[in-house]
């Protein structure tokens, strides 16, 4: 996954920051029979976590748990420390939720999260790919209040060839929602992608509203949504944390997507989200095109975290 | 909740003002305090360093560590220093004018900063202060950015050159401008597409839009939830294009917005305008010394009283200030609490602005909701305003039928007045008289 990210940032960037590894291995020559792990090698393993946006708080605790274990040990390589904080970081990664299939009817997804996010993108991505698994798509319209929102899901659904339920501009998205369930049920869809206008959690009538959408799609289709996804920029830092706590509580998040990971970003406030609510990352976005949406591979995210933030060329 | 910096400070200095001079150590222990305070407020790890050194050293020259009052003197170094690197004046700088109309002004920045959105905000700005903004959607590579744009220049009452998105960027920038010179408009606001600073193609294309259109005012236009990475992105940016200033989105979120310092110490150039909510009228000049108060945590209690002065009675909000600072907060500072609100606009955003600080989980941001609540506290004695100790059942039922409302209202009305008093005590109740204006350095 983070392959084609490397390359990216080799062809681009300048170089401003040495690798991790590079720095671990001037302090700790490979071959030189080993070294007594020191503060200094410490202090780089957390300031790279603290680069990768964990958190101060939490790469300080990842920090004394190594050291605890390896302070005055030898390690045998510059690698080794590194893959000891990676699998502690590893273990920091809540599972997947058990995917839900209704026994008929469509399976949905609503798509949640604050302005410019990617709730949109990721939404005529996961079309694309459902319906080139054969799978019959609909996709529900349901934010009513940007400019050219409707319009621009609608170029989406063309190229993914999914129908997209729409109304007009300013309408109720919990109907937009209601008879998008109600279509899809109808039209023997496998799924149904809602995709929600961006709000700031911290606005309550914008929340309330959006409750009002997942409850709406229940109300046709028992059980649904099946997935609600936090869309998540991946270049946020620590306020992603309050937004996946507020998402969660009005809506039954069941996972995050990171997008813009095509940059230089590394999207490392999901570890601190994992642990506080045990919210998985499912998806990441790496790009703008249709087949930039990848299954989450916890183990190449989390090698991502500790390579360096400005690039690696 | 009140976790600020002014907090955490007061732990580690005041002790130390007790036991009279301070140590080079206790500044060190103190700055580890400012360290984690911006950190967490995502401002990047390089620029903290580098702003903790510059702390330091003024710090020690100043001679903090004989002050009477080194926390307060910490402080304000912060506060100055984190004010100046926001750009300190500069920020206010009126947006360039072309010798040779039209002005261009383009806005670039990372995918979904806001920069379509700014450029409405910003044409509505310009056109309300008498010029004549035409507004150029480049962006040909989003579905639908070109109709989005033509439909926020619109809703803000900004022409747009429109166009069906075919052709290239430079193309369809080139015609904008030439377009404008012959109509008569003197801005062309440029909404280029976004891009990442990783993508060679893109950057380059900006470059050749800024030869082609020679931009007076090239504004990046930053997220301000973005975390460490946006020194790497925003100094991409500034490599690549001739940068004059930064618009930071998103204001009315509960982002503690570091980034705002990142991108400045990294750019160089001043934030000059804040994005404070979706609509075409949410943008305001950027505040830098509001700003700094935001970053370290301290909210912005002074805008809050700004505000409240501006809007309303200067009177009643100075009466409000004292109470605050009395930390006597009683019904009737309630009431003229909301009577302000009410006059003031979005709620949300006047809450925002102190720190921490939510509506109680079952109050509507809603004006009517204000207006009951207020009705409810008209229903009171003076003495009952003055002291609700005394608001014992059947005051209540009195009150409920009084003013028409449920003594379920009532009660409620009651714990939101307790919730505020709470938290006004919090942020009266640091030790010494004037002491939030000081921090603040008013
Ligand atoms: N590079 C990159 N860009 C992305 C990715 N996902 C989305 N984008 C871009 O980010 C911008 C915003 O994406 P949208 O899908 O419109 O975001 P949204 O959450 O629907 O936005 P609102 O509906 O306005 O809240 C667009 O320019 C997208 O092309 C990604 O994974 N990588
Ligand atoms: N709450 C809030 N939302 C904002 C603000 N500025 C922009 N937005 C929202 O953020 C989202 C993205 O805004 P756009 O203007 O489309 O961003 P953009 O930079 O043009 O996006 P691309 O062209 O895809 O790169 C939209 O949902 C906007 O309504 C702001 O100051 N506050
Ligand atoms: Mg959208
Ligand atoms: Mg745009």
């Amino acid at each position: 996954m983070l392959g084609r990210l490397r390359d990216t940032i080799r062809n681009g960037l300048r170089k401003t920051r040495e690798s991790l590894r590079e720095r671990i291995g001037t302090i700790l020559p490979a071959g030189s029979g080993g070294r007594e792990v020191d503060a200094a090698m410490l202090d780089e393993l957390e300031e790279a976590l603290v680069l990768a946006d964990l958190g101060a708080e939490l790469a300080m605790e990842l920090r004394d748990g190594l050291e605890e274990k390896v302070l005055g040990k030898k390690v045998s390589g510059p690698d080794e420390l590194a893959r000891m904080l990676e699998e502690e970081l590893l273990a920091l990664l809540p599972p997947p939720f058990p995917e839900v299939r209704p026994e008929s009817g469509p399976r949905v997804t609503l798509l949640v999260g604050v302005n410019g996010s990617g709730k949109t993108t990721t939404t005529g991505k996961l079309a694309a790919r459902w319906a080139r698994e054969g799978k019959k798509v609909v996709v529900a319209a349901a934010d009513t209040f940007r400019a050219a929102a409707v319009e621009q899901l609608v170029v989406w659904g063309e190229r993914a060839g999914a129908r997209v339920i729409r109304a007009r501009h300013g309408a109720d998205p919990a109907a937009v929602a209601f008879d998008a369930a109600k279509a899809a049920a109808a039209s023997g869809a496998d799924e149904l992608l809602v995709d929600t206008a961006g709000r700031l959690h911290n606005k309550k009538p914008l929340m309330d509203e959006l409750a009002k959408i997942s409850r709406s799609v229940s109300k046709t289709i028992p059980g649904a949504p099946h997935d609600t996804l936090l869309v998540l920029d991946g270049t946020t830092g620590r306020n992603a944390i309050l937004q996946a706590r507020e998402f969660a509580r009005v809506t039954p998040v069941t996972g995050l997507v990171l997008t813009k990971l095509d940059g230089t970003a590394r999207g490392g406030v999901a570890i601190a989200i994992g642990r506080e609510l045990g919210l998985p990352v499912r998806y990441v976005g790496m790009g703008e095109g249709e087949g930039d949406l990848l299954d989450f591979d916890a183990r190449e995210y989390v090698r991502g975290l500790l390579e360096p933030a400005g690039g690696a060329a | 909740m009140f976790d600020s910096l002014t907090e955490r400070l007061s732990g580690v200095l005041d002790r130390l003002r007790s036991g009279g001079r301070i140590t080079e150590k206790d500044l060190d222990r103190a700055l580890r305090e400012i360290r984690l305070a911006l950190l967490e407020a995502d401002v990047s790890f390089k620029v903290v360093r580098q702003f903790l050194a510059t702390v330091r050293e003024k710090a020690l020259g100043e001679e903090v560590l004989k002050s009477l009052t080194p926390g307060q003197a910490v402080v304000r170094i912060v506060r100055d220093e984190l004010v100046q690197l926001l750009g300190g004046d500069g920020a206010t700088r009126p947006l360039a004018v072309a010798s040779r109309p039209p002005s261009v002004y383009m806005l670039v920045g990372l995918q979904g900063s806001g920069k379509t959105t700014t450029a409405g905000k910003l044409g509505r700005w310009l056109k309300a202060r008498g010029r004549h903004p035409l507004i150029a959607p480049v962006d040909l590579a989003r579905p639908a950015a070109v109709l989005q744009a033509i439909q926020v220049a619109k809703t803000a009452g900004v022409a747009a050159y429109e166009h069906d998105g075919t052709g290239t960027p430079v193309e369809r920038a080139r015609e904008a401008v030439r377009h404008a010179r012959e109509r008569g408009f003197d801005v062309v606001l440029l909404d280029t597409a976004g891009r990442l600073h990783v993508d060679d193609a893109l950057m380059d294309e900006l470059e050749q839009l800024v030869a082609a259109v020679e931009p007076v005012e090239v504004l990046y236009v930053a997220d301000a939830m973005t975390g460490q990475d946006a020194v790497t992105s925003a100094g991409a940016f500034r490599e690549r294009v001739p940068l004059t200033g930064v618009i930071l989105t998103k204001l009315d979120g509960d982002a503690r917005g570091g980034a705002a310092l990142s991108v400045a110490a990294v750019t160089g150039v001043p934030v000059r305008f804040a994005g404070v909510g979706e609509k075409v009228d949410a943008i305001e000049p950027f505040d830098p010394s509001r700003m700094a108060g935001r970053i370290l945590g301290m909210g912005d209690v002074l805008g809050l009283i700004e505000k409240a002065e501006e809007a309303f009675d200067r009177e009643e909000a100075e009466r409000l200030e004292k109470a605050v600072r009395r930390r006597q907060f009683t019904l009737e500072d309630f009431r003229t609490t909301l009577r302000q609100l009410r006059k003031m606009g979005p709620l949300e955003q006047v809450l925002g602005m102190i720190p921490g600080v939510k509506l109680p989980e079952d109050a509507e941001v809603d004006t009517r909701q204000i207006a009951r609540m207020e009705a409810i506290i008209n229903s009171m004695t003076a003495e009952e305003r003055r002291n609700h100790r005394i608001l014992n059942g059947s005051r209540r039922k009195r009150i409920a039928r009084g003013s028409g409302t449920s003594v379920q209202e009532v009660n409620r009305l009651l714990k939101q007045f307790l919730d505020m008093q709470k938290m006004m005590k919090k942020l009266g109740g640091a030790p010494g008289k004037n002491r939030l204006r000081r921090l603040l350095g008013r």
